[in-house]
């Protein structure tokens, strides 16, 4: 077990860059990017409303804010918390594709494979404290940086409010983080399930692939997929071959997408009528994405992630290309 | 004495070549044991061999377990320097010795630190900032403070400067070097190792083809200094080898007895570079 928290630690030290540096970065970009627009929007609307008729457009959301539009802007703040932790996820997303990719190939190819082998940690052990760097550590850390960059925004977005006369206070207090960090962190482990094809397929790749995983990682899955679609448009299958881009070649490649899940056969509804984001929210609950995991076909991912995995560690074990 | 390392027709063959070709050895404990052989004879395999690295035939025992099978166990008494500068470039000095000693159970990190505390090294310094020489500073730092059964080095000074490569062999014998460990080595360099090595082994086309310890390798081979006109009594006695340096001959003899070989000139031993050289004749032809 200290063994093992030793490994993950190295995986830190080796790639705090991308684990730390770059979520920090986006979330400094999103905020940035933020800012802008709002002092565009708030630039351009005085400059209307002074064209216009009067003060209309300071005088529009003094009036607007009664309770059930209090609920609603509680929730667009919220949207906004998930939203740039999304953002980030994302930004996280692509650094977890290269570093199951980089993972069990770069000591390979730099020879500093050897320096660890010469040290009595099991092969088991390195690649799975690799995999958990990347749907344990590398997410938490995102989900950390996302929650902290989504709060400063709201804070921005409730200062603004307050020009046009909406309390911040009252405002952040519609408000749930909360709610929302809870809701992101009770996410983490449905996330790792979910990423295990993917997570799989490109360790498998960085153990078994003598040179350029990267090119064997993506070439492999969609030559597949042309091949399956040539023998569809022959119909020699009866599902169409849109199935196997969607459910193989898809997964093995993109289920490191935050979020994927969502509306993948769990049908997301959202009813008309209640398509404001207090709803919207509210039909994106909890239960809502675990609904995932009664899908078997999520199983049959995960299973198939956990065989490639013990396929990367059988490689690491035995692959002698050093 | 236990053996350390035992094989018994090791071999390993690739698609379109044969690595090696049915070695069979013995290392004993508290030796200080020199593999020697030209580029491509099966080093490198043989130490890959011990170390669980990769897959063979024949059998081999090291300190009684299967390298293959009980690798984990294995690497706890056994330690290798494969090649110079195999440290990752991201690490950091502080942190190698922190990793080392979190996840090496006979590592000594009092030890470690006085060794260290004997280089230029500092713990906040990258392996990237560090020059080749330094690097296998660290290395044997490192290798020296775990108390290994059996130390493996696989050209362990290749490319340093002189400086570096005396000191290297300097620190293994005074610092770590004692009854209980066994040391394996390989390297082109022999001359730089002839005087710390307890036994020798020559390897040939994946066979061992020389496998003695030192003291009888002084008694089995003798060079004999020989002047022109008992050249020929000399090359009746099947020399191994036979080199000319100022209008004399220089012969290589195994296992001719003393005064026979002292009656044609003057009797010395010869050095490893001069058997090595002339055991491995004929290898690249």
């Amino acid at each position: 077990m200290k063994s093992f928290y030793w490994l993950v630690k190295r995986e830190f030290w080796e790639h705090k860059g991308g684990f730390v540096t770059a979520p920090i970065v986006a979330g400094i970009i999103a905020l940035v990017l933020n800012l802008m627009l709002l002092i565009t929007t708030e630039v351009l609307g005085r400059r209307w409303a002074g064209v216009g008729k009067g003060d209309s457009f300071h005088t529009n959301f003094d009036g607007a804010f009664n309770g059930d539009n209090l609920v609603q802007a509680g929730a667009v703040l919220d949207m906004t918390l998930y939203g740039v932790t999304f953002l980030i996820l994302g930004v996280m997303a692509i650094v977890v594709f290269f570093y199951c990719l980089g993972a069990l190939y770069d000591d390979r190819r730099d020879r500093s494979i050897l320096f660890w082998k010469s040290l009595p940690l099991s092969d088991t052990n390195t690649v799975l404290s690799k995999a958990a760097s990347a749907v344990v550590v590398a997410p938490a850390i995102a989900v950390v940086t996302g929650v902290i960059s989504g709060l400063l925004l709201m804070v921005v977005v409730a200062i603004f409010a307050t020009f046009h006369g909406v309390p911040a206070w009252r405002l952040l207090m519609e408000a749930h983080p909360f709610r929302v960090v809870f809701t992101l962190l009770l996410l983490l482990p449905l996330y790792a399930i979910w990423a295990l094809p993917t997570l799989g397929w490109l360790m498998l790749c960085s153990a078994w692939a003598r040179s350029k995983p990267f090119l064997w990682a993506i070439a492999l899955p969609i030559a597949a997929g042309i091949v399956v679609s040539w023998f569809g448009l022959m119909g020699l299958f009866n599902r169409g071959s849109g199935w196997f881009w969607a459910n193989v070649v898809g997964r093995l490649l993109g289920s490191l997408v935050p979020g994927g899940w969502v509306g993948q056969n769990n049908e997301l509804i959202i009813m008309h009528g209640h398509d404001d984001p207090a709803s919207v929210l509210q039909s994106l609950d909890l239960a809502y994405h675990y609904s995932a995991l009664a899908n078997p076909s999520t199983w049959i991912g995960a299973i198939a992630g956990v065989a490639m995995i013990a396929g990367a560690i059988w490689f690491r074990r035995w692959r002698d290309d050093s | 004495m236990t053996a350390v390392v035992t094989a018994n027709g090791l071999t390993k063959r690739f698609k379109n070549s044969v690595a090696l070709d049915g070695a069979t050895f013995q290392i004993e404990s508290g030796r200080i044991v020199g593999l020697i052989g030209p580029n491509g004879a099966g080093k490198t395999t043989a130490l890959k061999a011990i170390l669980g690295l990769t897959t063979f035939d024949g059998h081999l025992s090291v300190l009684g377990l299967d390298p293959r099978k009980d690798r984990d166990k294995l690497m706890e008494q056994v330690c290798f320097i494969a090649d110079v500068a195999v440290l990752p470039r991201w690490l950091k000095v502080r942190d190698a010795v922190d990793f080392v000693a979190n996840t090496h159970p006979r590592f000594d990190r009092a030890k470690c630190d006085a060794f260290l505390a004997r280089t230029k090294l500092q713990p906040q310094q990258k392996v990237k900032q560090l020059s080749k020489g330094m690097i296998v500073q660290l290395h044997l730092a490192l290798v020296m403070s775990i108390d290994a059964k059996l130390l493996v080095l696989d050209e362990p000074t290749l490319g340093l400067d002189i400086l570096y490569r005396k000191q290297f062999y300097q620190s293994l014998l005074e610092d770590y070097f004692d009854e209980e460990k066994t040391i394996l080595v390989t390297t082109h360099q022999v001359e730089e190792i002839e005087h710390i090595l307890t036994d020798l082994m020559f390897i040939r086309d994946g066979k061992i083809v020389l496998d003695t310890d030192m003291d009888s390798l002084g008694e089995r081979f003798s060079e004999v200094l020989v002047s022109a006109e008992l050249a020929a009594a000399a090359r009746q006695l099947n020399p191994l080898d036979e080199r000319q340096v100022f209008g004399k001959s220089i012969f290589l003899f195994d296992n001719v007895s003393r005064p026979q070989l002292e009656s044609l000139g003057e009797v010395r031993r010869p050095s490893i570079g001069d058997l090595f050289v002339a055991t491995m004749k004929g290898t690249y032809a």
